[in-house]
Formats: C-alpha cells, sequence, structure tokens
C-alpha cells in the first residue's frame, strides 16, 4: 500500500504525469480548432465523442474492446524499450498471433477450456518465436531490430494472406478464414445470449442487455494479467534485472557478467508473445477469424504510441491503450452525427495522437513557463 | 510547482472554452435553412456502413453514397455513412447507426454479409439492407441486393473481342467466388459471342485493394500480347488502369464509370449502378413498399446494370449498335448470360 502511495507520488512528481495530461489537452484543443477550421463546432464534437464512449454501458463495453489489443501490442513495446530494444514488429507478432491462434481454433479438436489455453499457448509461442527471430538476427549479426521487424512486418502480412488462400482454410465467397470452433472462443454467455431464454431474461435487464450486444469477452482481464505479468518480471526477478541493466547499459551489464546476446534474444521473444497474445485474444474474443489483409491494420504500430503515452511502464500501457481505444472507438462517432467528412475526422484524430506523442514538446513548453517564472 | 502545472492546465482549459464558445453559433445559422427546406414531418433516416475500400473507393462504396446523396435531394431522406478502417469495425459501426435510430441500414459489399443477417436477427424491429449478398433464407427485416454482372460483363467482352488487334484481351479478378465468377465468365461468353477466336488471358490478385499487384498482372498481360484488360478487382483495378496508361494500351473499369481515372486508355465500364439499387430501395421505403425478406436482382432489365456512358468515345458506333441489339436481346432473354464455369461450358 504504501509503496503504490509512493509510486503515485513519483509519477506526478516526475513531471511524467502532468506532461502526458498537458499533452493530451494541446491535442485535444489543436483539434479543436481543425475542427472550427472545417466548419463544426469542435464542442458538439467532442460532446458527441464523449457520449459516443460513456453514454451507454455498450459504448463503454466496445471501447474496452477496441483498447484490449492496444494494451497488449502496447505492452509489447513497451517492455523491448525497457531492455533497450525498438520492437516496430508488434503489427507482425500480432499477425503471426491471431493468424496460428485461428489454425489451431479450427483444425485442432479439444473441449471446452483446454481449447482456448491451447490456442493462447501455441499463438504466444509462435509469435514469440517470430519476435526471437529479430533478436537472434541482432545478437548474432548485429541486424538492427528496427529494420528486422519492420521486414518481417511484411512477411507476417503476406504469410497471413497465403495461408488465408489456401483451400481448406478459407471459407468460401469470402476473404476470409473459416471461423474458430465455439470450444475455442472466449466470449462471455456467447451462446446463451441469443437462445430463446437469454432473449426473454435479457429484455428484463436493459443494462446487461445492451452489454450483451458487444462481443463482450475475457480479454480486458487477460490484458490486465499480463501487465501484471510484465511488471513483475520486470522488477522482481532476476530476468528482468538482468534485461533492464542491459537496456540501460548494455557495455556495464556485460562486464558485470550479464550474457547481452541471450538477453536480446528473450527480451524480442517476450515482446513477440506479448503481441502474439494480442492477436489471439483479438481471434478468440471478437473476429473468430482471419481475413485477408491489404495493409497493415495498425494494431502493432498504435502499440508503439500507446507505450510512448504510457511512459513504458506496465499500468502506464494499460491506461494509455484505454484512451487510445476511446479514441478509435468514439473518435469516428463524429462522422455520422455530425456529418463531418471521415477526413475530417481523420484529421482530428491525427493531431490527438501526434500531440499527445511528443511529451519532450510539451517538456520544453512546462520549462519555459518555468523560467519565465523564475525571472 | 504543481501549482503553477495546474494553472497551465487551467488556462488551457479556458482556451477550450473560448474555442468551443465561438463554435456554438455557427451550427444554429447553418441548422436554420435545413430545417426550412424539408417541410416533412416525418423524415427518413438511412445510413452506410462502408466496407474497409472507405467512402471514396471509385468504387462500389462510393457508387453507394452517391445514390443515398441522391436520395437526399431527391427524396428528403437523411442520409449518413460510416466508414470501417478494418474488418473489426463492422460490428460496431451497425451498432452506433442502430443507436442512430436510422429507419434503413445498409451494409456495403459482401464482407458484411454474416454479419448483417446476424445483426438482423438481434434486431427484429430494425431495417436492414445489403449490397451484394443473397441469403438462402432472408429474415423478414432484411433485404439482399444482387447485380447481374454477367449482363454488362458481357457486353464489354463482346467489345473488346471486337476491338482488339492482337486477338488477346485479359481478365483480372480479385478473389475467387460468386460474385466475380459473374464477371468473369459472362466477360468471356461475350468474347465467345464476338466469335473471332480471340483468346482471354485469365488471373486473380487474391486481393481487392492490392494495386501494385493489379499493375504487374496488368503488365505482364500486355507483354503477353493482350491489348485489353477487363478487372473485376476494386482497388486491384487502379493498378490495372494505372498499367494500361503507362503502357498506352487499353483497359476495361468496372462497378462505376472508370473513364475519369484515364480518360485516353479505359474505353468503356461495366457498371453496377449500386447508386440506382440503393436510390430505389429510399424509394420504396418512402412509399412503404420495403421489400423484406426477399433478395433484389438487378440486370439490364431493372436498369441496375449497364456498360458506362461514355463508352462513345472509343468505342466505333457499329460496334455500339451491335451491343445495343445485343442488349434487347438479353432483356427479352433470348440470350441467357452465363454466370459460372457450369452455365458457360452449356452457353451455346
Amino acid at each position: 500500500m504504501k509503496n503504490k502511495k509512493n509510486s503515485i507520488k513519483e509519477m506526478l512528481g516526475s513531471g511524467n504525469f502532468m506532461i502526458t495530461l498537458v499533452s493530451i489537452f494541446l491535442g485535444i484543443l489543436v483539434g479543436a480548432i481543425v475542427l472550427k477550421i472545417a466548419g463544426y463546432s469542435p464542442l458538439e464534437s467532442y460532446g458527441v465523442m464523449l457520449k459516443g464512449i460513456f453514454g451507454k454501458p455498450k459504448y463503454i463495453l466496445y471501447t474496452i474492446i477496441y483498447a484490449t489489443p492496444l494494451i497488449m501490442t502496447g505492452l509489447s513495446v513497451a517492455f523491448a524499450f525497457k531492455t533497450g530494444l525498438f520492437n516496430i514488429g508488434a503489427e507482425g507478432q500480432f499477425i503471426i498471433g491471431a493468424l496460428v491462434a485461428t489454425l489451431v481454433g479450427y483444425f485442432v479438436k479439444l473441449p471446452m477450456g483446454i481449447h482456448v489455453v491451447v490456442v493462447f499457448v501455441a499463438a504466444i509461442t509462435a509469435a514469440g518465436l517470430w519476435g526471437g527471430i529479430a533478436g537472434y538476427l541482432k545478437a548474432k549479426f548485429g541486424v538492427h531490430e528496427v529494420i528486422a521487424t519492420i521486414m518481417l512486418n511484411w512477411i507476417a502480412l503476406y504469410l497471413n494472406n497465403y495461408v488465408i488462400m489456401l483451400e481448406g482454410f478459407k471459407r468460401p465467397n469470402s476473404e476470409a478464414s473459416y471461423k474458430i470452433w465455439d470450444t475455442a472462443t472466449i466470449g462471455i454467455l456467447e451462446k446463451w445470449k441469443y437462445t430463446a431464454h437469454g432473449r426473454v431474461w435479457l429484455k428484463v435487464h436493459p443494462i446487461l442487455q445492451s452489454i450483451f450486444k458487444t462481443p463482450v469477452n475475457l480479454g480486458i482481464i487477460c490484458a490486465i494479467i499480463l501487465a501484471f505479468v510484465v511488471w513483475f518480471i520486470l522488477n522482481r526477478t532476476t530476468l528482468g534485472y538482468e534485461l533492464r541493466s542491459v537496456g540501460s547499459n548494455k557495455y556495464a551489464a556485460e562486464y558485470g557478467g550479464i550474457n547481452v546476446k541471450k538477453s536480446m534474444i528473450v527480451s524480442m521473444s517476450i515482446a513477440g508473445a506479448l503481441a502474439g497474445a494480442a492477436g489471439a485474444l483479438q481471434v478468440m474474443g471478437v473476429s473468430k477469424q482471419v481475413s485477408i489483409l491489404a495493409a497493415m491494420e495498425g494494431y502493432g504500430f498504435d502499440g508503439i504510441a500507446v507505450a510512448l503515452i504510457g511512459s513504458n511502464g506496465a499500468f502506464g500501457c494499460v491506461f494509455s491503450g484505454l484512451l487510445f481505444g476511446a479514441l478509435k472507438y468514439g473518435g469516428p462517432k463524429i462522422q455520422s452525427a455530425m456529418g463531418a467528412p471521415s477526413e475530417v475526422v481523420s484529421i482530428v484524430m491525427g493531431t490527438i495522437v501526434f500531440f499527445i506523442a511528443m511529451p519532450k514538446f510539451i517538456r520544453l513548453l512546462v520549462s519555459l513557463v518555468k523560467r519565465k517564472e523564475v525571472k | 510547482m504543481f501549482k503553477k502545472r495546474i494553472s497551465l492546465a487551467l488556462v488551457l482549459l479556458l482556451c477550450v472554452g473560448l474555442l468551443a464558445g465561438c463554435g456554438q453559433k455557427a451550427p444554429e445559422e447553418a441548422e436554420q435553412p435545413s430545417e426550412n427546406q424539408v417541410p416533412a414531418e416525418e423524415q427518413l433516416k438511412i445510413a452506410m456502413t462502408t466496407d474497409v475500400g472507405g467512402v471514396n473507393d471509385q468504387s462500389f462504396n462510393q457508387s453507394a453514397w452517391e445514390g443515398l446523396q441522391r436520395a437526399e435531394k431527391e427524396l428528403g431522406i437523411v442520409a449518413n455513412y460510416k466508414e470501417s478502417k478494418q474488418d473489426a469495425d463492422y460490428g460496431p459501426n451497425m451498432e452506433t447507426l442502430l443507436d442512430d435510430e436510422n429507419n434503413l441500414i445498409w451494409g456495403i459489399g459482401f464482407k458484411m454479409g454474416d454479419l448483417v443477417k446476424e445483426e438482423a436477427e438481434k434486431n427484429p424491429d430494425q431495417k436492414y439492407a445489403i449490397i451484394d449478398y443473397a441469403y438462402d433464407e432472408t429474415p423478414e427485416n432484411l433485404v439482399g441486393v444482387v447485380f447481374k454482372a454477367e449482363q454488362p460483363s458481357f457486353l464489354v467482352g463482346y467489345i473488346a473481342a471486337k476491338m482488339t488487334k492482337t486477338g488477346k484481351v485479359g481478365f483480372v479478378g480479385g478473389v475467387t467466388g460468386n460474385v466475380i465468377d459473374g464477371f468473369e465468365y459472362g466477360y468471356k461468353a461475350g468474347v465467345k459471342a464476338a466469335n473471332n477466336g480471340t483468346e482471354v488471358l485469365t488471373q486473380y490478385a487474391d486481393s481487392f485493394t492490392d494495386s501494385a499487384k493489379g499493375k504487374a498482372i496488368a503488365n505482364q498481360m500486355y507483354k503477353d500480347g493482350a491489348d485489353i484488360v477487363f478487372h473485376a478487382a476494386g482497388g486491384v483495378g487502379d493498378g490495372v488502369i494505372e498499367a494500361a496508361k503507362e503502357q498506352n494500351k487499353f483497359a476495361i473499369g468496372v462497378d462505376r464509370d472508370q473513364n475519369a481515372l484515364a480518360p485516353e486508355n479505359v474505353i468503356t465500364s461495366a457498371m453496377k449502378r449500386v447508386d440506382n439499387a440503393v436510390f430505389n430501395m429510399a424509394k420504396d421505403l418512402k412509399e412503404g413498399k420495403f421489400p423484406g425478406g426477399t433478395t433484389v436482382v438487378y440486370g439490364l432489365k431493372e436498369g441496375g446494370v449497364d456498360i458506362a456512358p461514355t463508352s462513345d468515345k472509343h468505342v466505333p458506333a457499329d460496334i455500339l449498335k451491335e451491343v445495343e441489339d445485343l442488349k434487347q436481346q438479353i432483356i427479352n432473354e433470348k440470350i441467357v448470360v452465363p454466370y459460372n464455369e457450369e452455365t458457360f461450358n452449356e452457353f451455346k
């Protein structure tokens, strides 16, 4: 308890928290200016957005559903960052996780409960290996992980499209794979809510009815557990200590007897597994299938921003992931409610994210204000 | 120190407040004329969810939106759209439009096929419609709209076979399936109907969006001797048309009149009048004739498909006259255009 209080104080004291708040604010402000220039009332637009996020229980649920994969890709990037690596490959690891989860979820038949675990473990193992490739290349041949992971993203994308097109996996007359079996899903009461009994019962309980209209699933709980696991590994284990010291100064770490090469591979593998978990949970909880991708869907790239906003902390990622999920879900609602073209909405969203992601600039602003006051 | 930060934040808050204050006047002014414009007490609200192509996709999403906009102008409905960025957006977008209390919700494109049916079953009081999807069992509050794509494809196939100088024409498909089969075999039948031994090169891009791949395929086809390439592949087709432009060859567009993309190279387009379908549905809804529980089929007869009006720029008048003749024969059902491999093999 005491520890927690201290850490909150630290967070506020170090200015990080405040700076994040200010940058979110600036982003919203500039977004408002953009809206004004485009001829839409900023207040009304943001009102629509807030109502679209908090207006009904199911909106909040949707926000959480949108946030779940972002929290985990954010954790993936943050974990690698803490150990001195820049994981741009969360996108590809996400794709691999989703693909393997769908493959195992469709081709393997197991009883309820076990199936979910098998799917999850298979997906994070595959994605972990995928992430490990970049770590191995860096450790063995000095290939910079940024280059390696970017390239691996594309390989993952096209591998995904190739596998989906294979006979026996592609659902006819669609651009997607077959759906995974019900035993592999993590939706809450998914079957029951469409039965006659379920419908009648839900009609009497409007709040629950609203909630169950969304694909509610256990993903968010998993994400929070994973955030805790990341925090625990980094701060309470020898492995975490080693990884962090490599991140702070790898020469000192090597001098101290830490196997730097091994820790690079381990770190990238764990980061990959985290992003893969995001993909797996997305498939098991929401999409139930993988589709042919025309371009990257952006879960991994958004994860970079989530990690930055969360200042690479495990729990910071949970909050910034929720913020991002809210923006992604609530933002586009301006479009249908105000009649604003989607381009304007994208510009506003982009501006907000842009400001949120540049705390350096905000820090400068804050220090300028401080300096003036000192004079 | 903490105080100063808070004061900074408060100043920012003030700025937002000021800005928002300015903002409120504008909509009031804007609202008044629109209220005067539409005296009807009960305005119909119709909205659509685009697929991942987005509302400016030069293809069926855009066409559907144009239809809704026309309905807004001519029928006085309120039109709206929600763009999808990822497959995962379809569900939430449908939910949002449901909460906006629309009278009718469109799903544009077969990708939403299963989902729209699910939504229709979940919300029996809400009317839904979908483009390019036919169900075995359609719920009472849902309408599937499909197009006889083989008919305009037949006509452009005929034009291609008549106009080719090399005796080879190409077909670039998106992803195999019922919808694209109609294009492919209609086109091949049209080429066959011209009866001059023209060969058809066929290739699928396994994508509806990868324009680079479309360009590569078209380039290869032009290299292999084809001089006219027809595409039925959404965004992939942008690459096909680009290749035609660069190599100074001919291409045939799809869904909309795509002549504007390359006025010198797109000789005609196999149009699916998604806009007409969307418009007609709005009209039916207004007149209380919503065809729930059925599948509406649009062919040449219903004005739901056609070749592009700009065809006369490149296609000689005598060929167009023959095409007009063929069109009548299709409408009179003297010619039944094949729509898949099986019917194609039986054709003539």
